[in-house]
This record gives structure tokens, sequence and C-alpha cells, in this order.
């Protein structure tokens, strides 16, 4: 027994483990612009992509969400809403989707800082911002697939295809 | 994972443009936009790549146009497929990256008649968008294959995360040779 506190410490500096599938989608009200806000329950009804990233204007995210910006019609085949969430503030991000051109909402998980990605278990506390993570959550609110990433690593929109693909049953 | 090994999922085949032989026991395919500025970079070390193992290497180029941030790259990318019929592929491919900061449709334009393009056709495939449905099928493939930026490449169908400077890149299709 003497070594459980040792293991029990190591646990604690571990990463929490983002949400599996077939858990329920927590959900949240989050700022999109100054003065406007966005709930994830206002999308039940159909597919929603969250896509968690460290920072607004980091160079991978900028990549990771121009490409989801670019492939937003085939999101769209599916119905599917895609949400980028990150802990910068609504002026960060209104500057940013304006230089990237985004054509979905980017929300600010910025009070209390970071709660939304901690509640989706992927909260990286010693840098005081969210991995580069991505969740599928069906119409019913349902997580479906999961995703962390290597936080320097732009995972791409395979994942997320494939994924929508298996809840839509096609292929 | 998923970062391990990537694949490319469109095999290379008759829809391509290609360089080089089929026998040739390294492959190597690009997804480019031409107003990338990376991709620009990427240009004259593929050139390079190309001189250096000769028959040894055969070239792909797929479109990937990041259109939201690069205005112009769309109708580059058509541009360039619109010269294909015309067997002009490579020369007006090699064009617009030596040309990249000017890729609104005046110059393409312009580009096309330097390059002896049947100019009537050449207008009439940009207007209409002849090529625009390929070029979305080359970025969707793209997609489906992890591209996740400009320029991504490909060795032998498996995605190549390493840099691409002259010296890695050389070495490294130089290793697939066997």
């Amino acid at each position: 027994m003497s070594e459980t506190p040792s293991k029990y410490q190591k646990q604690q500096e571990q990463q929490s483990e983002a949400l599996k599938p077939n858990t329920s989608a927590p959900d949240f009200t989050l700022h999109s612009k100054p003065g406007e806000s966005v709930s994830l329950s206002q999308y039940h009804g159909r597919p929603t992509i969250l896509a968690f990233y460290p920072a607004d204007f980091s160079p991978v995210c900028g990549d990771q969400l121009t490409l989801y910006n670019e492939v937003l019609p085939e999101f769209d085949k599916f119905n599917a809403q895609l949400i980028g969430i990150s802990v910068d503030g609504v002026w960060s991000h209104l500057a940013f989707s304006k230089d990237r051109k985004l054509r979905f909402p980017i929300l600010s998980d910025f009070e209390p800082k970071g709660e939304v990605a901690r509640n989706y278990g992927v909260y990286r506390k010693q840098d005081g911002m969210a991995e580069r993570a991505l969740f599928v959550i069906d119409k019913d609110g349902i997580i479906r697939w999961s995703y962390v990433s290597p936080i320097g690593v732009n995972p791409g929109a395979e994942g997320i295809l494939k994924a929508l693909e298996s809840i839509s049953g096609s292929r | 994972m998923e970062t391990d090994t990537v694949k490319l999922t469109l095999p290379v085949g008759q829809r391509d443009h290609i360089q080089g032989l089929i026998t040739a026991p390294v492959t190597l395919v690009e997804y480019g936009d031409y107003e990338c500025p990376y991709c620009g970079n990427a240009y004259p070390i593929v050139k390079q790549v190309q001189k250096n193992l000769g028959n040894k290497l055969r070239f792909i180029f797929r479109n990937f146009p990041i259109t939201q941030i690069h205005p112009h790259a769309q109708h580059a990318a058509e541009a360039a497929e619109s010269a294909a019929p015309q067997n002009k592929f490579w020369e007006m491919h090699d064009y617009l990256y030596e040309h990249q900061q000017a890729l609104d449709d005046n110059h393409l334009e312009k580009y096309a008649s330097k390059l002896g393009l049947d100019i009537i056709k050449f207008n009439h495939d940009m207007t209409s968008h002849a090529y625009a449905q390929r070029v979305r099928e080359d970025f969707l493939s793209g997609v489906r294959s992890g591209v996740n930026g400009t320029p991504t490449f490909y060795i032998n169908g498996i995605r190549y995360n390493g840099s691409w400077d002259l010296e890695t890149l050389l070495k490294t299709l130089r290793s697939r040779f066997n």
C-alpha cells in the first residue's frame, strides 16, 4: 500500500481524458461575438462538430480552421454545424475570424477560463489553453467520435468526415 | 494513430498530370495552391529534385486551393487545368508559380497568350468554369487523404510529414529507391 500515494500522484499529473463516444455532450453557452452567444443545445436536431484549439493566430490552428473553412460544404452535406472553441476573448476571435474569413462561429471559453474545455476533458492546465481536440456530436447530443491531436499537429478533416458518415449510416 | 501513416486515398491514375515514367521507383504527389507562398517556396525545390533524380522519379501535382484566404487560387488552378487539354498543363503550372504575385484573371489570360494557348478556347473554359469540378475533386481527394495544409507531399502513396528542404527531400526520396 505504500506505493499507492505515488501512483495516485501520477494520476493527478496526467491530463484529464477527453470525453468518449456514447457520452452525453455537456451543454454550454459561450460568447461568439461581443454581445452575442451560442449554446450547444440550439443545434440539437443536427450533428455538431466541436473543434477545440489552443489559440487564435497560432500557425497550425490557422491552417486547421482555414482548412475546415474550405471543407464546410462537405460538412453541410451532413447538415452538420461546425463550432470552433478556444480560450481567447471575443475581440481576438473577431480579428482572427475576419483575417481568415471564417464562415462558422468561434466561441470564447474565456470566463471562467477553459470551463467548457475542462468539461470535455481537453484543458491543458499547464498551458492555460485547450487541447487540439475534436468532437462529433449527433443530433441527439451524444458524442459519437472524439480525437485529441498532438498539440502541434493539424489533425485535418478526414476523421470528422468519417464520423459524420458513420452517424448518417452512409458508406 | 491517425498521425502515423496517412495514405493517399485516390491512387495516381489516368486523370492525373504526371511528369516522369510509370516505371519510376518513386512517385511524389504534391497537393498545392498556386497562391500559397509555401508552395511557391517548394516549387524550385521540386524542380531541383526532379533534375537530380531524373528517370527515378515520377511527379504528380494536384490542386488544393485554399480559396477563402487566397482569392486567386481557384481561378489559377482552373487556368492550369484549362491549359491541360491544350497540352500545356506543366507550362502553365510553372508559369503560375513563377508569377505568384500576379494571379488575377487579367494576368491569367495574359499568361495563356504567352504560352501560345488557343485563347478563345481558354477563355471559354475559364468563364464556363469547365474545370472547377475537377479542381474540387482534387481538393476533396486531398481532404480524404489527410492533407492538412499546403504543400502536402505523398511519397509512394504515404503522406510525407518531414521537412521538404532540398537536402532532406532528396535524401528521403533516394532512400525509397529499393
